[in-house]
């Protein structure tokens, strides 16, 4: 039996796996603070893709793209790679070539991703999918804050309180083992559509705020001047604990109850009563999740609820607090080991001079030869094969053709590369453009360490040798820095090595990891960092003090707009996305098994019996859907609680089932993440013969 | 490239004003289009006059209710200063400390100010208003309304429009015993119909405040109270006079600008002179809307896009006014026509024994008009509706109800295994098979089936299985 943690999401569910009597893993849930001895359906079908006969097990390779691939052994196509990037260096100059890497790669896979971008390919062209996530929760936290940790505070401490916010956030559908920690608190949920949270939170005695698409910022604003029209503020902690309060409530002066209904469809009296709720409860947490923060506005409208929650007096107290749900597997330390474009590791900024030179000398190389910031995700996508853009991506765990805004432009900007290496266990979407596809080992076959959604450090333990032929993301690195003319021991391929040095890196930094030790780890010990090596973790950040340099806590003054485009006669509905229970993100690993697949094999558009009736359309068509840019085919879900202008696609599926075909990539301006959340469509049904 | 930016000038330093300066800033965040002043009358900076009676209940202070004021270098700020006459031959204002301010372009936001109605006794003949008499508009009023007004004293409200009723809501949350008087046939003549108005005033009624509708004021008496034309007087220590307002079109007029109502515009807002526009409550535009402040603010967007060159199509079309009356305990909107004419199907709930009306009217499937009185759900809904021109559901009871629609029996599924657990796919055949097997406690259930193991909302529910069953014999099981 092997201890470990889920692949999915970051929650991290321990589980444990025991050989089967055909040698194939099989899972049990295993006891652990976030998950308390429960699995999601995704978890307990984790173990079916190791043995999967879609699984990669040997490099592929095409010199032209219009063949099919060819199976070569790893030297050809490592060498054939090498060749190619050493060229286009040679000829176009270091950014001609891109990496991209994900929130599901280990810390140490992030980090040494970082680390090979910057020094074997000198490039500042490295992004990752985090930015489609996490990005602006991140930056409005660290405005606050002064830092990122997604929840500063144990999960478990949700359990005690008496009132808890979800604010676009849906985790009885994409963590439900997360709704164990809220069966006790009343739940305040705000989401446009009357999701599986929803219907919980007004069964246990909670509310339901279902916003138009596009005004939560309005909302949380509103909620804001409801609570001081109450006279529930928290003034002693406001001048006591935190700066900038005054410009803040300008803002939301403008927000009366009854120009806030006006704005979000939301009831004046749900406002007020919501925000007495959250007011008056003794222990009370804002959480905001995607369904927020995926908007062209998503760092203001994560730092109006932060703006909320401290006005209430909530972040920085044992029992209440702010913190945002991290969604994948390594969301939060893939943000912190310099995968990002901006970012190296310990979650520092690589345009900090003593960052630079701290980095510089810890990795044996001169200050001067590293990057500087690079372009984010979306901008990186949509500069590949341009003039001054890369030519060559390297892309690891991540599927950007289905998961990222536009994807049809993200199509055809992939495949203007003149070189693109998928390293992948699976034939993705975007493994299946590519000139070389390196197959991985999963989850299961190595070990390494995730940081989940509250902050803490895990392990995660190979329980299983990879199959013959596949290696480990770090032994790709690996082989292809030293091809590159990186020394050996520059680019480990022991992740307990890696992870020593992440600690060293990262010493005296924000996410300090120097204290994180498999032998600790192993132990048992909660390691949620900043874990110094001579120190104890940090379990509940800012208990003392927030990390800016005067202490407090900072109020950002935002205030609401409109999304980037709104709804017009020929686009008279407004869609959003999101997940189901039984997929993961891509869902180039869920579609992938056999259980997850049969439940929800194809992609759904759920809306109002209404709506559909409007536009010729009942329970279980096809219906196709179109933004300005591009279409979608998706089968019609009736929902009688759905808001008449709103439907909502899961962005599970691929090509002509693809939501992203209609996502805007109209980009937050501090944060860079797309517009993921508001589209303007039309509806209608769709006629094709594979689907009658 | 050090092209001079244009001098764009603001009379006015009220919601819309303040509300352009920021719409602006939000375009132009570095100054680089264009530069701004703007000039203000009174001293004190802008505030949200929309929240005045709320100042009055003490809900806010007047600190509260400031409004933000963009601080960028390139906006300057003179308050305390009128302008006194507009040149739009040297494109130019004169202020009253004599300066004067060359423009680009001139923003007109003068706002509009309280109309006294010629009752004897009211104003003096320069338009001061009499002893104990005030207007609710600015703070100042604001101030004098609280010093005017004590606890158990009386007081008359002149006017039974939004603002009057607001405001009298505001005074008998304060403890003032209040009279409200209507000349017309009935309370908000304009936004709601007759049935409506009727519960209304029951409802105010309720909280002590006595309404007088189709009542015309004979005349103000200082220290006594206003007579009507029926003879009785109400006693009122203070009358707030809330009977309409006036579009300040003066500066306008004396220029040669064309003036109605107010400033007249077109969908640009620009006035009869081209580099002149006006916004707000001193506007006339062809699709109404003065009077709230929401026009108004969609106005300053919509000039703000047109002068900061980011949207040269932007356009004003007219507004789709919704009316909300802030009164703490009473939930009114009222939006479109009133009395929608046969061409729309009107659904209508009067129920005034519990102080709730409805009234929807749709055309063409879209919301004509409506009026709800106590339906604060629908109310949201069907405002959202008429906003953005959507159809509405075919279940108009419903939705005037604000309940959903009941499920249609073609979509609803005729669940003759039902799922217990939604996490992992588990019906209540599945629990009874591991059951059957030997299963007996939730956690030998959970191995079996999953069942349990995702949210943990099922957990009672298998509970509750396991119990009745443990009670029953297997043959009652199967």
């Amino acid at each position: 039996m092997t201890t470990t943690h889920c692949p999915y999401c970051a929650l991290q569910c321990a589980m444990h796996l025991d050989p089967g009597p055909t040698g194939e893993l099989t899972v049990r849930p295993a006891e652990f603070p976030t998950n308390r001895g429960g699995l999601c359906r995704k978890g307990w079908t984790s173990t079916e893709l190791l043995s999967s006969p879609q699984r990669l097990t040997r490099p592929l390779l095409r010199r032209n793209r219009t063949d099919d691939f060819t199976e070569v052994d790893w030297d050809t196509a490592l060498d054939h790679v090498a060749e190619r990037l050493t060229r286009l260096r040679a000829q176009r100059g270091p950014d001609a070539v891109a990496v991209f890497g994900s929130g599901a790669l280990t810390n140490e896979k992030s980090y040494l991703l970082g680390k090979f971008a910057r020094l074997a390919l000198g490039t500042s062209q490295i992004d990752y999918n985090g930015r489609f996530c996490m990005s602006s929760a991140a930056a409005a936290g660290t405005r606050a804050f002064g830092l990122d940790r997604g929840m500063p505070f144990p999960l478990a401490d949700l359990a005690g309180a008496e009132v808890v916010l979800l604010a676009g956030a849906n985790p009885a559908e994409t963590m439900p083992p997360m709704m164990g920690h809220l069966s006790a608190p009343r739940l305040i949920v705000v989401d446009p559509r009357h999701s599986a949270t929803a219907a919980q939170a007004l069964h246990n005695g909670g509310m339901h705020l279902a916003p138009r698409p596009g005004s939560d910022l309005a909302l949380a604003l509103g909620l804001l001047h409801a609570a001081h029209l109450e006279g529930l503020l928290d003034t002693t902690y406001i001048a006591e604990r935190t700066t900038g309060f005054e410009t803040a409530w300008r803002n939301a002066a403008a927000f009366w109850p009854q120009h806030t209904e006006h704005l979000t469809g939301v009831p004046a009296p749900q406002i007020r009563a919501a925000a007495r709720m959250l007011a008056k409860a003794r222990g009370a947490y804002v959480l905001t999740g995607r369904g927020t923060e995926q908007h062209a506005k998503g760092t203001d409208t994560v730092s109006a609820w932060i703006n909320l929650a401290l006005a209430l007096g909530l972040p920085g107290r044992q029992g209440s607090g702010y913190g945002c749900i991290t969604g994948q597997g390594n969301g939060q330390g893939g943000r912190e080991h310099g995968q990002k474009a901006d970012q190296l590791p310990g979650y520092r900024r690589i345009d900090d001079p003593t960052a630079r030179a701290e980095l510089a000398r810890v990795w044996g190389v001169a200050e001067r030869t590293l990057p500087g910031p690079g372009p984010s995700a979306t901008e990186l996508l949509d500069s590949l094969g341009e003039d001054t853009g890369p030519h060559a991506m390297l892309l690891l765990g991540a599927n950007p053709v289905v998961s990222a805004p536009d994807a049809t432009h993200v199509r055809d900007r992939m495949a203007r590369l003149e070189l693109l290496v998928v390293a992948d266990f699976v034939m993705s979407e975007s493994a299946a453009m590519a000139d070389v596809v390196l197959p991985t080992a999963q989850w299961a076959e190595e070990r390494g360490t995730m940081t989940n959604l509250e902050g803490r450090v895990l392990r995660r333990r190979a329980a299983t040798p990879p199959p013959a032929g596949v290696r480990t993301d770090l032994e790709v690195i690996n082989a292809l820095a030293t091809r590159l003319g990186q020394p050996d021991e520059r680019f480990p391929t022991d992740p307990d090595t890696v992870l020593a040095e992440i600690g060293t890196a990262t010493t005296g930094a924000p996410a300090d990891y120097s204290g994180v030790s498999p032998t600790r780890l192993d132990s048992g010990e909660a390691l949620h960092w900043p874990v110094a090596a001579t120190g104890t973790p940090t379990p509940r950040l800012f208990l003392d003090s927030f990390a800016h340099p005067d202490g407090r806590a900072r109020f950002v003054p935002v205030n609401h707009r409109p999304p980037a485009e709104d709804t017009t006669p020929e686009y008279p509905l407004l869609a959003t996305t999101g997940r189901v229970m039984g997929h993961y993100q891509s869902g180039a690993q869920t579609r992938r098994v056999a259980e997850l697949a049969r439940a929800e094999p194809q992609a759904h558009v759920e809306m109002h019996p209404d709506t559909a009736a409007r536009n010729g359309l009942v329970q279980g068509q096809w219906a196709r859907v179109t933004s300005r840019r591009g279409s979608t085919t998706a089968q019609v879900r009736l929902h009688p609680q759905a808001r008449l202008d709103t439907v909502f696609l899961p962005f599970h599926y691929d090509a002509d089932q693809a939501a992203n075909n209609l996502t805007n990539p109209a980009l937050d301006p501090t944060s860079r993440m797309p517009e993921f959340k508001v589209s303007a469509v039309r509806v209608e049904p769709h006629h094709d013969e594979r689907h009658s | 490239m050090n092209e001079p930016v244009r001098h764009l000038v603001v009379i006015g330093n009220g919601m819309v004003g303040a509300r352009f300066a920021e719409e602006v800033a939000r375009r132009d965040p570095h100054g680089q289009r264009v530069r701004l002043t703007i000039v203000g009358a009174e001293d004190e900076p802008a505030y949200n006059r929309v929240l005045l009676s709320g100042v009055i209940t003490g809900a806010y202070t007047a600190e509260d209710i400031r409004l933000p004021q963009p601080d960028q270098p390139w906006i300057t700020y003179r308050t305390g200063t009128a302008a006194q006459t507009i040149d739009t031959s040297t494109r130019s204002i004169t202020l009253d400390d004599g300066t004067h301010l060359d423009y680009d372009e001139l923003i007109l936001a003068t706002g509009a100010r309280a109309a006294f109605p010629p009752i004897t006794g009211v104003a003096a003949p320069d338009g001061t208003p009499a002893e104990g008499v005030t207007a609710l508009r600015d703070m100042t009023d604001c101030h004098r309304v609280r010093a005017l007004t004590r606890p158990g004293a009386p007081v008359v409200v002149l006017g039974g429009g939004v603002l009057g009723l607001e405001a009298a809501r505001g005074l008998a949350e304060r403890g003032a015993r209040v009279s409200v008087v209507e000349s017309s046939p009935w309370i908000m003549r304009r936004q709601i119909d007759q049935p409506a108005a009727q519960i209304l005033a029951d409802l105010y009624t309720a909280i002590g405040v006595t309404v007088h509708s189709w009542r015309v004021a004979a005349r103000w008496v200082p220290g006594t109270g206003l007579e009507l034309d029926d003879g009785r007087t109400l006693a009122g220590d203070a009358l707030i006079v809330t009977a309409g307002v006036r579009a300040n079109t003066e500066l306008a007029s004396n220029a040669g600008i064309a003036v109605e109502h107010g400033v007249l515009v077109d969908d640009t807002l620009t006035t009869s002179h081209p580099r002149v526009h006006a916004i707000g409550d001193c506007a006339q535009h062809p699709g109404g809307g003065t009077g709230l402040v929401q026009p108004g603010w969609e106005q300053a967007a919509a000039l703000a896009d047109l002068l900061t060159g980011t949207a040269p199509n932007a356009r004003y079309r007219g507004a789709r006014p919704v009316t909300r009356l802030k009164a703490e305990g009473i939930d009114l909107t009222a939006l479109g026509e009133v009395d929608a004419d046969a061409t729309a199907e009107t659904v209508t709930i009067s129920d005034p024994y519990g102080g709730r009306y409805a009234k929807l009217s749709v055309r063409e499937d879209r919301v004509a008009g409506a009026v709800l009185l106590g339906f604060p759900e629908a109310a949201s809904t069907i405002a959202q509706l008429y906003d953005t021109a959507t159809a509405v559901p075919s279940d108009r009871l419903a939705l005037v109800q604000g309940r959903p629609q009941p499920e249609d029996s073609t979509t609803a599924q005729v669940e003759t295994d039902p799922l217990v657990c939604r996490c992992n796919a588990v019906t209540r055949g599945g629990i009874e098979a591991a059951w059957l097997d030997g299963a007996r406690t939730r956690e030998t259930i959970a191995e079996a089936t999953r069942a349990t193991t995702g949210c943990g909302s099922c957990i009672r529910d298998v509970n509750a299985l396991l119990s009745g069953w443990s009670n029953a014999t297997p043959a009652d099981v199967t």
